[in-house]
């Protein structure tokens, strides 16, 4: 036991890291206050101080149940839903004295709403971690998973629109004051069918293969899959109105596959089947209408937020996208200040548009200390994907962490007018019970997998259910097995 | 609020915030650098096998000694085996080192032996031959770096 102790389980400096970003928290919530009230009251870092508890709680889960995970995954993220909170509050106060309204407790309105979806995220991704003890354990309910994924899918898709349209796009369950985002969940379960299938198929999909160009090209039978996935990713397109979570779908499925062969021409495959569906949709569009029209409108805003036709349409103009713009100019370099800004001015701040709000209060510099942020989740996951045994595993983590890098990607560049505008969420800062929880359980599933690639081969299996293929030691040496 | 203090908490912010990005930074790097020096308890006799944690191999400090035993082709492509003192066997058999479910292999088929930072490759008197790159293996033959050893549809090399 005494040669385990060697090896480093880093969970002191997950704390150490977890208690600084509650500062930056408290801090951010203190300068806000300064600028709204023009003082700061004695309980500024209370919002500061309940969020860090739910996360203290958290890494005290991880201490026990992932002794070996990655230690700057949580608190990286911990700091994103933090400032999240924080700028939510921000929002809350700035509208309560517009409206001269008393300012609205910490467990009030949008903020402490978001509060209590962290609690339940956080809750969770702690559940996650106790019960799923080995990530490979999923593996015998991918098909399960599966369906259930694209169920989830599809279910906004076929409702009536007055239940599952909001703004245009049809990706809500709506019952009362609910609003459900079933995609967000839909994304983990598809990764780990994805993982499960490749995993079976790599062989094939590798080996068999025409050369044509330089590049090898698979079976025209072996595109099967690939084909339909690319068909229902239209199909989202197209019945749910949103570019957005069709990239999103897709792209992971391609990256998946490109992580299980190691061939980079499934990467130009998917890369221009969808740019040419998109360009097609853009095209069926502008000619026949119907159900691509939402699209192209969408298309023609990205093409030019500033024109007058598209500014002072009747429904559906660019002034959000125009707003967002000007706020992040507004902002510069350094920002107005966490607080001092007006992005109450930003329609949908407080979800879509959250990065253009955050972006006039804490500038370029601010903005790409995020950026960075959310860069180095996505690093410590494609990390983990390597540094794991098995192959089921290295795919799961690698789709999962590219989902997350490509959500942020797409609504990122939408808000700044890199790609047409589609309402996704981003990941962890914005209000929304679902995105949250959704990609709290993707980090979950992180920590469980990078707890797995960390942990010494010779350690103790924290693994009281019994995996079904444990790492086999022989020798003195670590094989991975991998059973097609 | 004097403007000033509204100037120092508005820069303040945001060079704590980079901080904070650096020192997860510096997280990561030093637990990169932990890694790599847990792989010198590998070479130890007790063998502690996989300390590949971080899966990147570290640079080979002794020139060009082989760390690892990689599979490139077959059904266990992918397969990492870290080099210890110990000699690996190589064949059907359920105790070999490395088992390979390939209709061509043997039993026990091959053996990689160690001798004074070489490795060898024995035939352990399979059906149908072990190759080191194209030519048949019929006595102890040095591996170098990065040749094949074809065994069956399985293909291994050696790594640094």
């Amino acid at each position: 036991m005494s040669r385990i102790r060697q090896w480093k389980t880093r969970r002191n400096a997950e704390l150490g890291l977890l208690l600084f970003a509650m500062l930056l928290v408290a801090a951010f919530g203190a300068t806000v206050e300064a600028n709204q009230f023009d003082e700061i009251r004695p309980n500024f870092w209370v919002p500061a101080a309940l969020i860090g508890a739910l996360f203290a709680g958290l890494h005290v889960v991880v201490r026990f149940t992932a002794p070996f995970a990655d230690p700057v995954l949580l608190p990286s993220v911990a700091l994103i839903n933090g400032i999240g909170v924080a700028f939510l509050r921000r929002l809350d106060i700035a509208r309560a004295i517009a409206q001269e309204k008393p300012i609205p407790t910490f467990f009030a309105d949008t903020s402490g709403r978001q509060l209590a979806w962290t609690l339940l995220s956080l809750i969770l991704a702690a559940v996650l971690l106790l019960l799923l003890r080995d990530h490979r354990i999923i593996s015998r309910y991918a098909y399960t998973l599966g369906l259930v994924g694209i169920v989830l899918m599809m279910i906004p898709a076929v409702l009536p629109a007055s239940i599952s349209e909001v703004n245009g796009a049809k990706l809500w369950i709506r019952i009362g004051s609910v609003s459900i985002q079933p995609g967000e969940f839909a994304k983990i379960a598809l990764v780990s069918f994805f993982a499960y299938y490749l995993v079976r198929k790599r062989e094939v999909l590798s080996l068999a293969s025409h050369r044509f160009l330089g590049l090898d090209f698979p079976r025209g039978r072996d595109l099967g899959p690939v084909v339909t996935v690319w068909l229902f990713s239209l199909l989202v397109l197209v019945f749910e109105k949103d570019l957005g979570t069709a990239l999103l779908y897709f792209g992971l499925f391609i990256v998946t596959l490109y992580v299980a062969t190691e061939r980079s021409s499934w990467l130009i495959i998917g890369l221009l089947l969808f740019f040419g569906g998109v360009y097609l949709a853009y095209l069926l569009g502008a000619s026949v209408g119907g159900p691509f029209a939402n699209f192209y409108d969408r298309a023609e805003l990205w093409l030019d937020p500033f024109s007058d036709a598209n500014y002072n349409r009747e429904s559906g103009n660019s002034y959000q996208l125009v707003q967002g713009l000007l706020g992040l100019g507004t902002g510069g370099l350094f920002g107005t200040g966490p607080g001092a800004g007006s992005p109450g001015t930003v329609p949908e701040v407080r979800t879509d548009f959250i990065f253009a709000g955050l972006g006039e209060e804490v500038g370029l510099f601010g903005l790409s200390a995020i950026l960075v942020l959310y860069l180095l989740i996505v690093e410590r996951g494609l990390h983990a994907a390597l540094a794991v045994r098995d192959s089921f595993g290295k795919l799961v983590a690698g789709g999962l962490a590219f989902t997350l890098g490509l959500q942020v990607f797409v609504i990122l560049g939408g808000i700044t007018g890199l790609i047409p505008l589609t309402g996704q969420t981003t990941p962890f800062l914005s209000a929304g019970g679902s995105s949250l929880m959704a990609n709290w359980l993707l980090i979950a599933m992180l920590l469980r997998i990078s707890d797995a690639a960390r942990r010494p081969a010779n350690s103790p299996p924290d693994r009281p259910s019994g995996p079904k293929k444990a790492p086999t030691q022989l020798h003195g040496a670590m094989t991975e097995v991998i059973k097609p | 609020m004097p403007e000033f203090v509204l100037t120092v908490a508005r820069f303040g912010f945001l060079i704590l915030l980079w901080i904070f990005v650096f020192t997860v930074v510096g997280v990561i790097r030093r637990d990169l650098f932990a890694g790599g020096r847990s792989k010198s308890i590998v070479a130890s006799p007790r063998g502690v096998g996989g300390a590949v944690l971080q899966g990147r191999p570290a640079k080979a400090k002794r020139g060009k000694a082989a760390r690892q035993l990689v599979v490139t082709a077959g059904q266990l492509a992918g397969t990492r085996i870290t080099l210890g003192e110990a000699p690996i066997t190589i064949g059907r058999a359920e105790d070999s080192t490395l088992v390979i479910t390939d209709d061509f292999a043997s039993a026990r088929h091959a053996r990689l032996v160690p001798r004074e930072g070489q490795w060898f490759v024995e035939d352990l008197g399979s059906t149908n031959g072990t190759y080191l790159d194209r030519g048949k293996v019929s006595g102890p033959t040095p591996v170098p770096l990065g040749v094949p050893i074809r065994i069956g549809r399985t293909s291994l090399e050696l790594r640094p």
